[in-house]
């Protein structure tokens, strides 16, 4: 009776599931084989050497123009993603902590104010604000010749906000400003988008955090004579970290993930560039995949290093 | 001196407050006239009003608009019983075919004596529910067998389970709508082709089972070891303890957590203007493209947001509400 001893049923049940498996994914690659023959679509990863002809509307760090590759156009694109993550996940920890700790406050009205944050802005689309946000400053804010001035040298107006840096500042030439940091009517929107909808939630692990140091260890560090302050940085602090930081890596995450919407108002990430690449090329599977990779690639980079430093604290007792 | 504190406090935030209060309602304009808002210095809620039809049922042809409205009644009646204890019964899933069987009718017509009308005219927030109900109603089945399977003692299933999660969790949502926008068709066999809106529906359906499969997977895990070797103990197959001891437990504790991701995945559905469907977001953005109206576009944004946060909310306090009904069963807490 072998067929009816566990081991075999074992065997059988996985071979079976592979199998499934191995004839769904032959029976989408002759599909998609014989629909690429027929569209006349050469796939392969070719394409990415062609010059891409398109231009992009901005670029951090890297100079990049009409004239360059497919492969140059996505390397702009990741680098994009890679600057607007990178200062909304700085901003969105600033911004959740304070209002986190807001919602830990002794005043009622300041507990409400944030607790009204936190629930308006978790319960409406990302999507929704970040429209908001991109019709705020295209919508509402002046031309560049009547641009607001709320501190000196910093000039808002419906084509960006320009602020001063080391070595110029912005003056108005023409129909638009020159000099200073230029921070366009895209990347505002996204990076306002983002770093105010994830420290909705950032606000709420904070809380969590903080509530779950128990009150013991708050009352013997007043009663050895700590300061206010003191307690917070030296015993409250390092122990609501532990509990913070794993959620906290998933926001992170989250972060990454959401800048993709980009592509909907139009600041070149790499998903609008791929997209741009696609429409242009028909090298679909290759741009959907070039996605992908990339995005796994920043998930695992993030997660072993969230990992790392949560062993690192959590070692540190 | 903390009275003091509080009261400059509370002429901060009204002082803050007031500006937004002026513009947002006494300076408003509610009469639909381009002309009149753009005199105004408030906002222009106008624009709200005069788009209201093509909001909430997009292209769908004028005559007919009483269907999705039905139809948008029939579907939230079918969520609010459902949201009620009391009708927890066998005969909901019959209500539930019933009523999606209605609703199906409704929009396609083509019976009856209603004009058929095709499934890329369907628009507003008719379209917004039914993606979340569909992708919902599919995605949850999926996730059983995921989280199931990422449990299982066979490593081969273990192993496709844990891919297929983890592969959907690391990618943006947006990459798999446009894998089902643009490769889909590829995948099909020639001559068969599906539409946009099932493409879609198909996208959000992975996406959000990859979400609950995990959620899930949480509930399991709660469960104490003990649960799992009564049920060997008692000599039970697996599908009988999968079935009658382990998910009714396992859900019990994870519904707070899935009703969140509900949440999301409502929030999430509104991703679909992207790749060109005309979900409630997408009616409210495409009446700025007409010239007479384009610059509302704070105003728009602002009803979107309302709109959104009002569903959102009301099922956020429910699962509260449930949470606290639902103190997790006294049995399980007497055997862990």
């Amino acid at each position: 009776m072998a067929l009816g001893s566990k081991k075999t049923r074992r065997v059988a049940y996985q071979a079976a599931a592979l199998a499934a498996l191995a004839a769904a994914a032959g029976f989408l690659i002759s599909n998609t084989a014989a629909n690429l023959a027929e569209r006349r679509i050469a796939s392969g990863f070719g394409f990415l050497d062609r010059e891409a002809g398109f231009a992009i509307g901005e670029s951090f760090f890297l100079r990049y123009d009409a004239g360059q590759t497919y492969l140059q156009a996505l390397a702009v694109g990741v680098v994009n993603t890679l600057a607007v993550s990178a200062i909304g996940i700085v901003v969105a920890t600033v911004l959740g902590t304070a209002i986190g700790l807001l919602r830990l406050s002794g005043n009622r009205l300041l507990r409400g104010v944030a607790a009204a944050y936190v629930e308006f802005v978790r319960n409406v689309p990302l999507l929704v604000q970040l429209f908001f946000w991109y019709a705020l400053i295209t919508d509402t804010l002046p031309g560049p010749r009547q641009a607001l001035e709320p501190l000196p040298n910093v000039f808002l107006s419906n084509r960006g906000i320009y602020l001063p840096s080391f070595s110029s500042v912005p003056s108005l030439q023409g129909f638009n400003f020159a000099g200073g940091i230029a921070i366009s009517p895209e990347f505002g929107a996204l990076l306002a988008g983002l770093s105010v909808y994830t420290a909705a939630f950032i606000a709420e692990i904070v809380r969590a955090g903080f509530l779950a140091v128990p009150r013991g260890q708050v009352e013997a560090a007043q009663a050895l004579g700590l300061g206010h302050w003191r307690v917070v940085q030296k015993v409250a602090f390092p122990q609501a970290l532990r509990v913070i930081v794993p959620p906290l890596a998933s926001q992170y995450l989250n972060l990454v993930k959401n800048s993709s919407l980009a592509v909907a108002i139009g600041y070149p990430d790499l998903v609008s560039i791929a997209n741009t690449t696609m429409n242009q090329t028909g090298q679909a599977i290759e741009g959907v995949a070039i996605i992908m990779a990339v995005y796994l690639t920043i998930s695992l980079a993030i997660s072993a290093l969230m990992n790392w430093y949560n062993a690192r604290i959590a070692s540190r007792r | 001196m903390k009275r003091l504190l509080n009261a400059l406090l509370a002429v901060a935030l009204l002082a803050a407050a007031a500006p937004f209060l002026q513009w947002a309602l006494l300076d408003a304009v509610w009469r639909p006239d381009p002309a009149a808002c753009r005199a105004a210095q408030g906002a222009c809620w106008g624009y709200v009003v005069e788009k209201h039809r093509f909001i909430l049922f997009g292209t769908y042809p004028y005559a007919e608009h009483w269907r999705p409205a039905l139809a948008t009644v029939l579907l939230l009646a079918l969520w609010g019983v459902s949201a009620l204890r009391r009708f927890w019964r066998p005969r909901l899933a019959l209500v539930w075919a019933l009523g999606l069987t209605a609703i199906g009718v409704l929009m396609w017509g083509g019976v009856g004596g209603l004009p058929y009308v095709e499934n890329g005219r369907w628009g507003g927030l008719i379209l917004t529910l039914l993606l979340t109900t569909f992708g919902l109603a599919l995605a949850f089945p999926l996730s059983l067998l995921l989280a199931l399977g990422r449990r299982s003692e066979l490593p081969a299933i273990r192993a496709i389970c844990v891919a297929y999660i983890e592969l959907v969790r690391g990618v943006p949502l947006i990459s798999l709508l446009f894998m089902a926008s643009v490769m889909l068709p590829l995948f099909l066999p020639a001559g068969v082709s599906i539409d946009k809106l099932l493409r879609a529906q198909i996208a959000l359906v992975l996406f959000a089972a990859a979400y609950l499969a995990e959620v899930v997977r949480g509930g399991l895990q709660a469960l104490p070891r003990g649960q799992y070797e009564a049920a060997d103990a008692l000599g039970l197959s697996y599908a009988q303890k999968t079935l009658f001891v382990i998910l009714p437990q396992a859900l019990r504790v994870a519904v707070p957590a899935l009703v969140n991701t509900f949440i999301g995945f409502f929030k999430d559905t509104s991703l679909v203007l992207i790749i060109g469907l005309f979900d409630l977001l997408s009616t409210i953005k495409l009446g700025l493209t007409e010239p007479a109206w384009s610059g509302f576009g704070v105003e728009a944004y602002l009803f979107a947001a309302l709109a959104y946060f009002v569903f959102c909310y009301a099922f956020s306090r429910y699962s509260r509400r449930f949470e606290r009904q639902v103190e997790p069963s006294a049995s399980l807490r007497d055997i862990a």
